[in-house]
């Protein structure tokens, strides 16, 4: 026994192809694949066959006949001649307006919320605790309800508006303002603004590079506030101030001209604001709490000052935990806009699935466009925020 | 075998979504009638505190009800906003939709419904606050005005105002609660809606005197049940149910006197009973359908004075809603 050759280990070769894993699992891939094709196929020529047996219309031909109503607030060009593809326009655009005003005041809110959290103040700690845990636990629904119907439907009739200096109403159908009307050579003043922003871009830049090579500092804050000031009301008295304002007036029913704010969009975004805040609050106190006491010993000993530990030590490092949080508190926010449709404010939800589904009856296509919608905004909110990510995140040796 | 549970569980959903034809079957097997109304309209579909609902439009739950089951009481109730009624009568969430429902050519042809008769001849109208000393409704050039989502409604008043060269803000609410309370706060000058609707909705203002409406009638809005297209049997039972009501108040028969009718009445009303002639077996339905039908709700005109007439607190006149023979254009086909 002992003397037979040990046999050679060699790679099966027996048939080979099937009992190769890799290829195994391929094909196992592919045949899922192929059955979860056939699934949704079946679904979708099912659902077809028998939407037609009954008598219902299909397909997307809806989209270029005349929608026939109003909406109450447009970004664009829009009235009852227009068609159903508009109102989709005219939806998304509301929406993606909320959510950007929501998403901008909840980080605000946020932030300064969860700052004050650490507050040697014990008022401002307080206040701080209590908004937490008093907006992060009611239905926000109810909160949308409490704005519009509490609170802004309390605001007087159109007659007895609260009025500033005959400029700027406020009444029950929203806050009217002036607006401001370009007139020629209104291009240069906002070709100016632009200016400041790009000046004050390189001006950061050659500050920091000058710290870092001779250690002194500049007052780059204060300086960008007088570019961003100064040049463009420098070229508004050049140009001999080329805008005017239109002033909102009481008309006979309502108050004309002047541009205004809904109550639907106020409520709605007071709201989205008030509630995605609170979460937004406890991410960014959940950042700060990551963020070792050491590190703030050790800043002191280095003899930085307190607002300096906080802005040049703390936020930094707690971004990295606050950031990730963020992204899923703004998917939500975009999400929660739906509720829009509660108040009517005209959001994609309540134009487009309330009443251009209703109007024409497509069902299943207005559906699936508005959740791909949704899907995409967010997607695309996921994107903005990994690259923002990466960019805070902890910058590993390669 | 993961690959053939995935087929088969994609053919059962498949097939799941063609099982609907035999609606009759369908309510008897369950042994009650779903029906979409109104999330609460007063004198159409309302519920009272103890949860039961009454209406013009629940009257036609009922009669169905008891034309198929033998019982008015048997009906499962479905609150639907305007938005959401297709869609629920589409999926056979419900039986019928009597909703107060405007029938038009778009939503007959394109939604795979049909609309099995009219119970209440409807136009719209618009609501304004007395203080505005508005008269006609040619006067409301830049006002806002509170509507209803997803109904005919809004389109009327697109219409109305650019045929007129006149500007408006429209105010959609999915509800009409919320167009209330809209039209209450101010946020708007007019409501506007199906006049039965306006009459409803002025009485449950905080101060109903505060509130005119307008003389301007700007639509046809023959209101009635719907059912789903493809069930013709179902589509008879509903029709004529329907057509029971307004045929039983022609001939003179009431929920009081249907006994006696129905042992010793004319020809027309023994037929329409069930003791004469087989109408009650040609729908599908025992003899006495029409019976239970006028026995336990009434006729039309019974149901409306209750409902929305004299004896409610809306007191709407009969006006177009009236028999033909009374001024009206209420004409229900013979049973014969």
């Amino acid at each position: 026994m002992s003397n037979e050759p040990m046999p050679e280990l060699q790679p099966v070769k027996s048939g080979s192809f099937f009992n190769n894993p890799r290829n195994r699992a391929a094909i196992y891939q592919i045949l899922l694949l192929l059955g979860l094709m056939f699934f949704f196929y079946t679904i979708v020529s099912n659902a077809l066959a028998n939407m037609e047996a009954r008598g219902i219309k299909s397909g997307f031909g809806f989209l270029t006949t005349t929608a026939g109503f109003d909406i109450l607030m447009s970004l664009v060009e829009y009235d009852a001649t227009h068609t159903y593809a508009k109102t989709f326009l005219v939806g998304l655009l509301n929406t993606i307006l909320v959510s950007f005003v929501g998403i901008i005041l909840a980080t605000i809110v946020g932030f300064i919320v969860g700052v004050s959290y650490f507050s040697q103040n014990w008022l401002l700690k307080r206040i701080s605790i209590v908004y937490v845990e008093t907006f992060r636990n009611i239905p926000l629904l109810l909160q949308v309800f409490f704005w519009y119907f509490a609170v802004l439907s309390a605001l007087p009739i159109v007659r007895d508006s609260i009025n500033f200096g005959d400029a700027v109403f406020l009444n029950v159908r929203g806050l009217y303002y002036p607006e401001v009307v370009d007139e020629p050579g209104s291009a240069v003043v906002y070709g100016s603004l632009f200016l400041a922003f790009v000046a004050i871009f390189f001006l950061r830049r050659w500050a920091h590079k000058r710290q870092d090579e001779t250690g002194e500092q500049f007052p780059v804050f204060l300086t960008s506030l007088g570019i961003l000031i100064g040049l463009p009301l420098v070229t508004l008295l050049i140009m001999g101030n080329p805008f005017h304002l239109d002033y909102p007036e009481k008309g006979g029913f309502n108050i004309s001209g002047g541009t205004n704010v809904i109550p639907e969009l106020m409520a709605l975004a007071l709201a989205l604001t008030v509630y995605t805040g609170a979460f937004i609050a406890e991410a960014v106190r959940a950042g700060i709490q990551a963020v070792p006491h050491g590190q703030t010993e050790a800043a002191r000993s280095i003899g930085l000052r307190e607002k300096r530990i906080m802005q040049l030590i703390i936020v930094p490092q707690a971004m990295r935990v606050i950031v990730p949080l963020l992204n899923s508190e703004y998917q939500s926010l975009v999400k929660n806009s739906t509720l829009a449709t509660a108040i009517g404010y005209p959001d994609l939800f309540t134009v487009f699935v309330g009443t251009s589904l209703n109007q024409t009856g497509q069902a299943i296509e207005i559906v699936f466009m508005t959740m791909a919608v949704y899907f995409a905004i967010n997607m695309m909110i996921s994107f903005c925020m990994n690259r923002f990510n990466e960019s805070v995140a902890l910058v590993e040796r390669k | 075998m993961k690959l053939s549970s995935i087929i088969a569980a994609g053919l059962a959903v498949g097939l799941s979504f063609s099982a609907t034809a035999g609606t009759l079957e369908d309510v008897k097997k369950r042994g009650t009638l779903s029906c979409g109304v109104s999330t609460g309209l007063a004198g159409f579909s309302q519920k009272d505190e103890k949860g039961a609902w009454s209406g013009l439009d629940v009257d036609v739950c009922r009669a169905v009800a008891a034309a198929v089951l033998g019982d008015a009481d048997k009906v499962q109730y479905k609150p639907l906003t305007a938005k959401e009624r297709f869609t629920a009568l589409q999926s056979g969430e419900i039986d019928v939709l009597s909703r107060n429902t405007t029938w038009t050519h778009t939503r007959d042809t394109s939604l795979g419904l049909n609309f099995a008769g009219v119970n209440y001849y409807d136009g719209q109208g618009f609501m304004v606050s007395k203080k505005l000393g508005v008269k006609s409704a040619l006067e409301l050039d830049g006002a806002s005005a509170c509507i209803q989502a997803g109904t005919t409604t809004e389109l009327n008043m697109a219409d109305y105002f650019r045929a007129n060269g006149m500007k408006y803000t429209a105010v959609t609410f999915d509800t009409s609660d919320q167009t209330r309370q809209g039209f209450e706060s101010g946020r708007c000058d007019v409501l506007t809606s199906d006049q039965s609707q306006l009459y409803a909705i002025r009485i449950g203002l905080k101060d109903p005197s505060s509130a005119v409406v307008l003389p301007e009638v700007i639509s046809k809005e023959p209101l009635g049940p719907v059912v789903r297209q493809g069930d013709d049997a179902w589509f008879n039972i509903v029709k004529w149910s329907m057509a029971a009501l307004v045929e039983a108040e022609f001939l003179g028969v009431t929920s009081a006197n249907a006994d006696k009718m129905k042992a010793e009445g004319k020809p027309g009303q023994k037929r329409l009973l069930g003791s004469e002639g087989d109408a009650g077996e040609k729908l599908g339905l025992s003899a006495d359908w029409a019976y239970n039908i006028v026995k336990q709700v009434g006729n039309y005109g019974e149901s409306f004075e209750r409902n929305v007439g004299q004896d409610s607190p809306l007191k709407i006149a009969r006006g177009l809603n009236a028999q033909w023979n009374q001024g009206g254009i209420l004409y229900s086909p013979p049973v014969r």
